[in-house]
């Protein structure tokens, strides 16, 4: 089961993830390059901000929401649909409790993976701001990497990985009720989807309010 | 065996079942029937546990599921198997993933032991190497049977059929009819199956109550519910102009 989920949940969020990072990578360190137009600042202001702004931010907020999107709306859909089509109501008869056996390797994988996700997106976030701006020959690599190392402090990471804990756990909890407590048919199995994905958002917002203002200042 | 005694059971401010009290011998197809809405799927789950009684005893074998903590219901849900509407069969997992599941999460079966189980069951409502299919694979009739098949993987005392015919051809539903027969004969099962179909009612019904408005209305066999003067039970039986000339014909012959 746990392993099964992890492939649900983790492996098949890679391609999705992957696109984002690079792109969003790109555009945040193209859009830095084309702010950057005072003399004072040092070219390699762009490599580090576009390493603060993915560390801090994009990687685990902004790949959150997405996931609450793609995964969650995928839970929902296939706890509500077990509950629709009374698959619920047969692990209840067979004395299992449902509710263990469906959402515990959810959480357990979201809180494993997500982070694992979340580093890998980081990494192709950098590797995309470093594409774009080689080859659009705005830095060269040396400068770009230069950035990248500047004051970066490791308690970022564990900063954007205690968030990226609590949004996983976030999302698969708040999608697994909707499902769970479905009634009715089809129609209710989507509006529930639409439900997880849109609390579960709002949550990750109020949430990473909450841990940053803890954990930064 | 499984008696319930003035059960009560109410969703919001609407009651559903009022009062409702029978017993269900061992060894004998006993069917609950009625139109849609009356309280018929309300009352089976409730016996087993899906939904919580208001008030009124559900004994089986004389142990009231009603006040029973976790695991000994726990317990109690490991003799029972149901068939669902739907036949409720896990679509992420194969035939024989299905028949196995509860085997492996309740018993310490080997691996060879749950095969030998699982093609036992499989052989038991005939479909022998359908093990690699999906749900989705399956026919209605098929899915039924795999819901059969992993109903009686573990060797339940009671069986629960909720309309185990809705949505099957005349032929496969007396298929599903005379397996589950077999099956409580052969095991000497208690089995309660909700049903609307007449000709279920015809085949296996050893016992018959009629539900109507939340309330046991009438209780028989299938020969009596063919000449019972219950009106609503004469109104569901002889709904159709086919079926009243036939009850015209049992009136006219019978002396």
């Amino acid at each position: 089961m746990f392993m099964d989920e992890v492939q649900f949940i983790g492996i098949n969020s890679i391609p999705i993830v992957a696109l984002m990072s690079t792109f969003m990578g790109a555009v945040i360190s193209l859009q830095t390059a084309s702010n950057m137009d005072s003399p004072l600042l040092p070219a390699y202001t762009v490599g580090y901000i576009t390493q603060s702004s993915i560390i801090l931010e994009f990687s685990p907020t902004i790949i959150s929401l997405i996931l609450a999107g793609k995964v969650g709306s995928n839970i929902a859909s296939e706890i509500g649909t077990m509950r629709i089509t009374e698959q619920i109501d047969a692990l209840e008869i067979m004395g299992i409790n449902s509710i263990n056996h469906l959402m515990l390797p959810k959480i357990l994988a979201s809180i494993i993976y997500f982070p694992i996700l979340i580093i890998f997106s980081m990494f192709l976030g950098m590797f995309g701001g470093f594409l774009a701006l080689v080859i659009s020959d705005l830095q060269t690599t040396e400068t770009y990497i230069l950035g990248l190392r500047s004051w970066f402090d490791p308690y970022n990471i564990f900063y954007a990985l205690t968030k990226t804990v609590a949004f996983g756990f976030i999302i698969v909890s708040i999608s697994s009720f909707y499902g769970y407590y479905v009634q009715g048919g089809s129609l209710d199995v989507g509006k529930a989807s639409t439900k997880a994905v849109v609390i579960s958002s709002v949550v990750i917002l109020i949430a990473n309010f909450v841990i940053t203002k803890l954990m930064l200042l | 065996m499984i008696s319930i005694r003035n059960v009560n059971k109410t969703f919001g401010k609407q009651q559903v079942l009022f009062d409702v009290s029978a017993d269900f011998e061992p060894g004998r197809i006993n069917l609950i029937i009625g139109q849609s809405g009356q309280g018929k799927s309300v009352l089976a789950k409730s016996m087993v546990g899906l939904h919580e009684v208001d008030s009124g005893q559900i004994l089986f074998n004389q142990r009231d599921f009603t006040t029973m903590d976790k695991s000994e219901r726990s317990k109690i849900r490991g003799e029972i198997g149901m068939l669902f509407q739907g036949s409720a069969l896990f679509d992420s997992m194969t035939v024989e993933e299905n028949i196995k599941f509860p085997l492996s999460m309740f018993t310490k079966m080997t691996k060879k032991e749950l095969q030998v189980r699982v093609d036992f069951c499989l052989d038991r409502v005939n479909l022998n190497g359908r093990n690699a299919l999906y749900p989705s694979e399956c026919s209605g009739g098929m899915q039924k049977r795999v819901g059969i098949a992993r109903a009686i993987a573990m060797n339940p005392k009671y069986l629960f059929c909720d309309e185990p015919n809705s949505g099957l051809d005349p032929k496969t539903a007396i298929v599903i009819d005379s397996l589950i027969k077999d099956i409580t004969y052969e095991y000497g099962i208690t089995t309660i199956v909700i049903t609307h179909d007449m000709n279920s009612v015809m085949e296996i019904g050893d016992k018959v109550i009629f539900i109507h408005q939340g309330k046991k209305w009438w209780e028989g066999d299938r020969h009596s519910i063919i000449t019972t003067e219950n009106a609503e039970v004469e109104a569901f039986v002889f709904a159709s102009e086919f079926m009243k000339e036939i009850r015209t014909s049992i009136k006219t012959q019978t002396p």
